[in-house]
């Protein structure tokens, strides 16, 4: 069975690669300090912070995109504040894929890189803020190398699990071929339609992407084992 | 006086009030029990401590007061922590120059290859500090602090994490450090024989105040304090290298307040040295002891007599050309010999450690 693609389900790969690729991206950069912070303070309310971090792991996605719908949409808070300056509400929009895949792999960003972060201790950066470098050069060149199979980690973790989304896009995104109709939805789209041959094709090609990413990123793994963060 | 420093700090049933001052060179020991507040100082000198009661000034500049306070990375010190604190993923090369790499071009006075010599670490450079033993991850950690060319230099117990094998390695080097750096050196221990062996002026700490500070020489005879009435009270001479008697295996060390021989040491002549002599091993006598094994008699003049904690003994401090010696002997000889303020007797040294 020869694997054969119409424009739409292409489209459709493209758009989902896209997701991942942006949703993964922009959460590293959000959740490196806010993960920072969760694994060295000592803060009392770190355990609300902690909750809510990882409630998306636990709600029904279903949940999860019905009250973004309600949030993005022409009368959310959001969407409607947007539209009262003139511009569009998020619902329905790549945009609004975006800020839903974001907050689904949240605790698929933040797990890794808080444990990461307290293994690498306070000591080291003590060690380097006395031999001259300032904060950010620390988190550069101290912070950054050790932690960075928990940057691998959650990379990877992030980027396969926006791959699978199912729920949340179905409820913010609607279902707009090229623009928000993702992978998932389109084998769903096919199922429904009794074409499984076009599925099938779909399904495959999913299962070979993510096997590849994950081998490459396993034996990068290997590769990168960095030597113990005692002494 | 180099370093001004005042630190007032409640934390639980911690509080910290000191007032120092600390000479601008040579080593000065803050020396006290765990929990007396030493690393809190140290800490809090190294600006890795940020408390808001603090007035800290170094050679004249502002570090922190009230208003102001300069981070960590700004001030020109160099730290070696306790534990060596490698950076895992750097060889002990890069280690070695990561701080080196940070401070300007024109400010680089120390450089590898002196620091390398300094601290025997020819063979280590291209090993990960997982492939270094301890004594060697401390080596290579103050020569990263060296390679900064810091005007001070703060050690927090550098040596306290090791076994005594990697003491015996370490020891030797942070002399030759004391001897060829010329900046101040602050340096934390609860060991006594590392304080008489390394440094030369003492802060005396006891649960967040300072006893005393001066020099080393006469904390350690001073009797109103706790340390000339403790079990290893000892008193430091210094002195320098006479000459050596080769078929005896003696070396003689000459000071003001006469001669004393030690074991052969590898000194040339008129080398500083330093004796540690301990109070028990000092006994006395009304007359010169010609009859006698101990081979070191010198001639003294008792400045003091005070009570020793432990019962039937007293502690006698005697003058030796203005170094003091501790002398513990049983207060029934104290008696029958009369001894009194003033009186001139031989002071017989049993043991001299050599420092």
């Amino acid at each position: 069975m020869p694997i054969s693609l119409s424009p739409q389900d292409t489209m459709a790969l493209w758009v989902t690669f896209k997701l991942a690729v942006i949703s993964t991206t922009i959460l590293l950069v959000l959740c490196a300090p806010a993960a920072w912070w969760l694994a060295h303070t000592r803060w009392r309310g770190k355990v609300v912070v902690e909750a809510l971090v990882t409630l998306p792991l636990v709600l029904p996605p279903t949940v999860l995109g019905f009250y973004l719908l309600l949030l993005l949409g022409p009368r959310g808070w959001v969407g409607g504040t947007l539209e009262s300056m003139g511009f569009n509400h998020l619902a329905f929009s790549f945009t609004g894929l975006v800020i839903g895949s974001m907050i689904y792999s949240l605790p698929f960003v933040m797990q890794p890189l808080t444990n990461a972060f307290q293994a690498t201790g306070t000591r080291v950066l003590e060690v380097a803020a006395t031999l001259r470098a300032s904060p950010l050069d620390r988190f550069f060149t101290i912070v950054a190398p050790l932690a960075r199979r928990g940057f691998l980690t959650a990379a990877v973790l992030s980027f396969a699990h926006t791959l699978g989304e199912f729920g949340v896009i179905i409820m913010v995104g609607g279902n707009i071929p090229g623009q928000t109709q993702v992978a998932s939805i389109a084998i769903y789209d096919h199922v429904e339609a009794m074409d499984y041959q076009s599925a099938h094709a779909l399904a495959l090609i999913l299962v070979i992407l993510s096997f590849s990413l994950l081998l490459a990123v396993y034996g990068l793994n290997r590769k990168f084992k960095v030597v113990g963060v005692g002494s | 006086m180099s370093i001004q420093a005042r630190f007032r700090l409640e934390r639980g049933d911690f509080t910290l009030d000191v007032d120092l001052q600390i000479p601008g060179k040579g080593v000065t020991a803050l020396f006290g029990r765990s929990g007396s507040g030493k690393t809190t100082i140290l800490r809090c000198l190294a600006g890795l401590e940020h408390i808001e009661d603090a007035r800290l000034q170094f050679n004249g500049d502002l570090w922190q007061d009230a208003t102001f306070f300069l981070p960590v990375h700004q001030r020109p010190l160099g730290y070696v922590f306790q534990e060596a604190s490698l950076f895992p993923h750097l060889n002990a090369r890069n280690n070695l120059l990561y701080g080196f790499k940070r401070i300007p071009a024109g400010e680089r006075r120390v450089k590898l290859d002196d620091v390398v010599t300094l601290l025997g670490l020819e063979t280590l450079l291209d090993r990960y500090p997982d492939a270094l033993s301890g004594g060697q991850r401390q080596r290579v950690a103050i020569g990263r602090a060296l390679l900064t060319s810091p005007q001070l230099l703060l050690m927090d117990e550098p040596m306290a994490s090791l076994d005594v094998t990697s003491k015996g390695e370490i020891l030797p080097y942070l002399e030759r450090l004391r001897d060829e750096l010329s900046i101040p050196v602050v340096y934390v221990s609860h060991s006594i024989e590392e304080v008489a062996r390394l440094a030369d002026h003492m802060v005396l700490l006891e649960a967040g105040r300072a006893l005393a500070q001066g020099p080393l020489q006469t904390l350690l005879t001073r009797t109103d304090l706790p340390l000339a009435h403790s079990e290893q009270a000892s008193a430091v001479i210094e002195g320098t290298v006479a000459v050596h008697h080769a078929p005896d295996h003696l070396t003689e060390l000459a000071f003001a307040g006469g001669s004393l021989l030690i074991s052969r040491q590898q000194r040339a002549v008129g080398t500083p040295l330093r004796a540690r002599i301990l109070a028990r091993d000092v006994s006395v006598a009304l007359t010169r002891p010609d009859a006698s094994s101990v081979l070191n008699a010198l001639q003294v003049r008792i400045s003091d007599i005070s009570d020793d904690p432990q019962p039937g003994h007293v502690i006698l401090n005697l003058d030796a050309g203005g170094q003091t010696l501790l002398a513990r002997i049983s207060l029934r000889s104290c008696r029958q010999l009369a001894l009194e303020k003033g009186q001139i007797l031989w002071a017989m040294v049993k043991g001299v450690a050599v420092t």
